[in-house]
């Protein structure tokens, strides 16, 4: 059995007050292991994103425990929490989330800035990110002058620049069309079973389904029970065809 | 290196519209406390001109005496006393006063007569450029400083007015000995001075002291103290700082200056706060992106203040060249603009410490970004 990367037992959120509370999540246990892609599935509203805002260690839990590569995140000042994100989670947002000023391999190595590795082997090593991603070549593009695909690309070697434990995606393929959806899920995938990271993506687009090692779904804040007695219901992959 | 600098710069250029408004916001407030600061030091330096360049170690002066312009009086038999002190080298009378002069179209104006010794440890014309200052001693001999000639209806050495009625001549011309006050000052003899000032010859508006080489200040100082009774025994320094305070702080003028410098700091520190604050709340998905990667808040803060520096170096750099231009036009006006070097490294602090200031607003708002907004959008 893989490492476990990211452990949540018990995990209850409510947002809002009063009138406007709503149970978010309602009691979550999941595991995501090193070398692994999951697929958080659901409806809208059904807690996806808040799920992925705790275990990205961004929301507090109201109830339960989380623990990040060993590190137990209760209790954790925010700062703390920022720590904990910087060594161990990469995120890749559905809106990409770059820097509109910094180029293509700018972007990639202010992962690494804020982590203090900085010069030349800095930037060599944002080059060879984007060249994980197929983008060496647009290494000095600003992101402007790029496809929401290859935006969204260069998100993704942001994130696994800084050679963390586990990428969190939401959403990435949302803006995306099907072929750079694919691409995309491929380089997630890749990311997962080539370089052995823990990989969770939040989606709902069934086009991303052949790529998973497992699928988790999540229904009104609560994992769906298969009846199978582990409350995540597990996927095999499907054809090899479906991915290439 | 960091990118932290990269992105504070392309940050502050992404918008140019942006960046010039603050531009503009530093170097008004910059330039104005420089004008206000070097007015305060031109005019602190134009009011003590005389006593910088009189020749003399210690002032007697008659009790409550303010500044040089006082027209108070002493008894000039003081004279013999002090000199009778050990230590003490020469002792010079000074008669200054208001006067009349009229020009030889009838026309008046009035003139603050310096009544010069030419022995030394007095009160002498310098920067003279035309003619002769030992022909001062002459009757009716005047030394005027060629930035009056329209005033004093002169053009040339040997032209000639009246003062309260007596024929005057020009024998000398000085360049750059301007009064603060407007009104010209005009060289004359001690004893001319006497008559043009309507001072009797046993009164002097001060006495001048020269100290022999070996003598000690204080111990000289104290026993002059001891001789003159009431009156009082200053030195240079002193004279020169009781002067500077009177016209500078008890005249208000000092008080306005710092105040307009005031104003410039706080329009400053508003317009730059206001173009900060505003350039990081465009940037703010930007920041709470650096949150959720994991950075810490303390990177972000840098990234702010770093935008901040590099508004106050370049808007002090602009600042500076319009404050030499300034600096340069004023040179020969009543009222020169002074700018030293301490003025300047004061000024670039004050610019920093404003720009940095400025970006407490700033931080504040980014301390309170919530990284879960970027995955809200």
């Amino acid at each position: 059995m893989n490492e476990i990367i990211i452990e949540a037992a018990g995990i209850k959120k409510t947002l809002g007050r009063g009138a406007g509370e709503v149970k978010a999540l309602r009691g979550i246990d999941l595991t995501l292991r090193r070398g692994e892609f999951t697929l958080l599935m659901g409806p809208s509203g059904s807690g996806k994103t808040t799920l992925l805002l705790v275990l990205g260690c961004m929301l507090a839990p109201s109830s339960g425990t989380l623990t990040v590569c060993g590190t137990p995140t209760s209790g954790v000042d925010k700062e703390g929490l920022a720590q904990i994100r910087r060594d161990h989670i990469g995120f890749v947002f559905q809106s990409y989330h770059l820097f509109p000023t910094l180029t293509a391999a700018q972007n990639v190595q202010l992962a690494l800035d804020i982590r203090h590795e900085r010069g030349r082997k800095a930037g060599k090593r944002a080059r060879e990110a984007l060249n994980l991603v197929g983008l060496e070549q647009k290494a000095d593009t600003l992101p402007g002058e790029l496809s929401g695909g290859e935006q969204q690309r260069v998100a993704i070697a942001r994130a696994f620049v800084a050679n963390p434990s586990v990428i969190l995606a939401d959403e990435p393929t949302a803006a995306l069309d099907g072929n750079n959806g694919r691409s995309i899920m491929r380089i997630l995938a890749d990311a997962a079973h080539q370089r052995e990271r823990a990989v969770l993506v939040v989606t709902h687009d069934p086009r991303v389904i052949p790529f998973a090692d497992r699928i988790v779904e999540i229904e009104d804040g609560l994992l769906v029970d298969t009846g199978s007695g582990e409350p995540e219901r597990l996927h095999l992959p499907k054809a090899a065809a479906f991915r290439s | 290196m960091s990118l932290v600098p990269t992105l504070a710069s392309r940050n502050l250029f992404h918008d140019r519209l942006r960046f010039v408004a603050t531009l503009v916001g530093i170097v008004f407030s910059v330039v104005l406390v420089m004008i206000q600061m070097g007015l305060f030091l031109g005019f602190g330096r134009m009011v003590t001109t005389m006593i910088d360049h009189a020749s003399a170690d210690l002032w007697v002066l008659p009790k409550g005496a303010k500044c040089f312009e006082d027209p108070s009086l002493l008894d000039a038999k003081l004279r013999d006393k002090v000199m009778s002190v050990d230590g003490v080298a020469s002792v010079v009378p000074l008669v200054i006063g208001f006067s009349d002069w009229r020009l030889e179209s009838g026309e008046m104006t009035p003139i603050f007569v310096v009544g010069a010794d030419l022995r030394d440890g007095s009160l002498r014309p310098w920067n003279v450029v035309e003619g002769d200052v030992r022909a001062l001693s002459q009757n009716g001999a005047v030394v005027v400083d060629r930035s009056y000639y329209d005033r004093l209806g002169v053009s040339k050495i040997g032209s000639t007015a009246e003062i309260r009625g007596r024929r005057v001549k020009v024998v000398a011309l000085t360049d750059g000995i301007r009064s603060f006050t407007t009104t010209p000052y005009v060289f004359v003899d001690l004893k001319n001075a006497r008559t043009y000032t309507g001072t009797f010859p046993d009164r002097a508006s001060d006495l001048l002291v020269r100290l022999k080489p070996d003598a000690d200040r204080d111990t000289v100082l104290k026993a002059i103290r001891s001789q003159v009774g009431e009156h009082e025994v200053l030195t240079t320094d002193e004279f020169r700082s009781r002067s500077r305070s009177f016209w500078l702080f008890g005249t208000g003028a000092g008080a306005a200056l710092f105040a307009g410098a005031l104003l410039g700091v706080i329009v400053g520190t508003v317009i730059v706060a206001q173009t900060l604050y505003s350039s990081t709340k465009d940037h703010l998905s930007e920041f709470a992106t650096l949150r959720a990667m994991g950075s810490s808040n303390g990177y972000i803060y840098r990234v702010i203040i770093y935008q901040a520096l590099l508004n106050a170096i370049i808007g002090f750099v602009i600042a500076g060249a319009i404050g030499a231009v300034v600096v340069e036009m004023t040179a020969k006006s009543a009222l020169p603009i002074v700018i030293t070097p301490w003025l300047i490294a004061a000024l670039f602090v004050l610019t920093v410490v404003m720009c940095v200031a400025s970006a407490i607003g700033a931080i504040v708002r980014v301390v309170r970004i919530d990284p879960a907004t970027v995955f809200m959008r």
